[in-house]
């Protein structure tokens, strides 16, 4: 049996696990505790200290593994490890918290600097009213013009899957361009 | 639509950065805990600025800045509001009291105090409304923002947001390839200046502090204000052999692995 992975990455509560949930064939094993700080128990009642694991079986000899980091700073050392073989990588950030935007911007430099793996940034919740426009985010987030960056809503898995498959989209094309 | 948060976590230097490289025409307003600030834009230049119930007629601008004496001024204010501020600035320029330069530098010198001024504000709400356009009784400027947003990014001081903002200082700098990214046109102070003579893909941010004599904390933090300015964006080093990943594919074979992700693909439209 083959497996590859890909990384979900993103600040706290921009939808990581509701992401991974959304396509994955298993019940995403996260564990989820109680966090005690005031100010993330307002965001979220429960928020997940172990990462999200999802499965997506391709055939009978390959299977896809979706990995979601966890958001908190403090547990920002799991992200070089879970970075380690990576087929590329997804940035979440939450549309409808501007107060977020700087974090996602560090944790993308972050996983840029460990290899040049490809990557997709997803503006999710862009079903919500008060969601920052894509342009807006683009310049906020400080993204280059060829940087894909997505309308996203995570639990609809059409969109999750627009998503992953634009990864993979760049994944192929650097394979190509690599060849040459 | 939607641009609106509060400015304890998007500050006026990154809503101005956003402002510039979107070009945006529109009014931000920004609710402060003593007063409303408003600034207008045209294409992503600042028009005009003014906090609270300031007088902002031209004729208290000029006043203020000993253009106008205070016979003269009082003579202007008892016409009430019969006179715009354009019709005004003609007549004045006309009368030979004061030069078009002279009416266009004291409103710029006007609304960049105001900005500055909004800089030192920490807590407050903002929101771009892109239907609210800048005065037309106003006479309008259109200052480029670069030069505010460095100022802006100059006062950041805070060690943390500056380590998020540039996690590593491995990567390397090149200049931005927007065409007005102009840097002849931007004010920078000595450091920057040595700081902007390194950039080059080769040499890695933390090779360009150490060869300008800088700590961690003084080029994150000149370096945040050039990619706040749009000036430089960050890249991987050149000639710095890439970090090989450890193994991504089951395979070595390319052919093979390019028939990997064509099953994954295959797999994902299918679901
Ligand atoms: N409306 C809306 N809510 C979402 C979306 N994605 C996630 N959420 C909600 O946002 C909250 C945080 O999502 P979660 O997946 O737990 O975030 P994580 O911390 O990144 O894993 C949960 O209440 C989700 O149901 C979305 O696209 N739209
Ligand atoms: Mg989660």
């Amino acid at each position: 049996m083959q497996t590859v992975k890909m990384v979900v990455t993103g600040p706290f509560s921009a939808g990581k696990t509701e992401f991974i949930k959304s396509v994955s064939e298993i019940d995403v094993v996260s564990t989820e505790r109680k966090i005690s700080t005031k100010a993330e128990k307002t965001v979220k009642e429960a928020t997940t200290v172990a990462m999200d694991f999802g499965r997506i079986t391709v055939d009978e000899d390959l299977v896809l593994y979706l990995f979601g980091t966890p958001g908190q700073k403090r547990f920002d050392f799991m992200w070089e490890i879970l970075s380690e073989g990576m087929l590329g990588f997804i940035v979440l950030v939450d549309s409808t918290r501007p107060e977020t935007f700087r974090e996602a911007r560090s944790i993308l430099e972050t996983f840029r600097a460990y290899a040049p793996t490809p990557y997709v940034v997803a503006a999710n919740k862009q079903d919500m009213n008060d969601a920052w426009e894509l342009e807006d985010m683009r310049h906020a987030l400080r993204l280059d013009p060829k940087v894909k960056f997505l309308s996203c809503v995570a639990m609809d898995r059409d969109s999750v899957k627009t998503i992953l498959l634009e990864l993979l989209y760049s994944i192929l094309a650097e394979m190509e361009s690599g060849e040459k | 639509m939607a641009l609106r948060g509060n400015l304890r976590d998007f500050t006026i230097t990154q809503l101005l950065n956003l402002i510039n490289l979107a070009r945006k025409t529109g009014t931000l307003v920004v609710e402060g805990p003593n007063e409303t600030a408003q600034a207008f834009f045209r294409e992503g230049k600042l028009a005009f600025a003014q906090i609270g119930r300031e007088d902002t007629s031209l004729a208290h601008i000029l006043f203020k800045a000993n253009k106008l004496s205070a016979g003269q001024y009082k003579a202007i204010q008892q016409r009430g509001n019969s006179v715009s501020d354009k019709e005004l600035g003609l007549l004045l320029i006309n009368a030979g009291y004061v030069s078009q330069d002279d009416i266009l530098a004291n409103l710029q010198q006007y609304s960049t105090d105001v900005i500055h001024r909004l800089f030192t504000w920490v807590e407050g709400f903002f929101r771009f409304d892109n239907d609210q356009l800048p005065p037309d009784d106003r006479i309008n400027v259109r200052l480029d923002l670069e030069n505010l947003i460095i100022e802006g990014s100059r006062q950041l001081r805070e060690w943390e947001q500056l380590q998020d903002e540039i996690p590593s200082l491995d990567m390397a700098l090149k200049f931005t390839a927007r065409p007005d990214a102009n840097m002849r046109n931007v004010n920078l102070n000595v450091e920057e200046w040595r700081v902007v003579s390194y950039i080059n893909p080769k040499n890695t941010i933390r090779q360009i502090g150490n060869a300008a004599k800088m700590n961690d904390l003084e080029i994150r933090r000149i370096v945040y204000g050039l990619l706040q300015a749009g000036l430089v964006e960050i890249c991987r080093p050149e000639g710095v052999p890439i970090p090989q990943p450890v193994r991504v594919f089951p395979t070595e074979d390319k052919e093979e692995q390019k028939t990997l992700v064509n099953r994954l693909i295959t797999r994902i439209r299918s679901l």
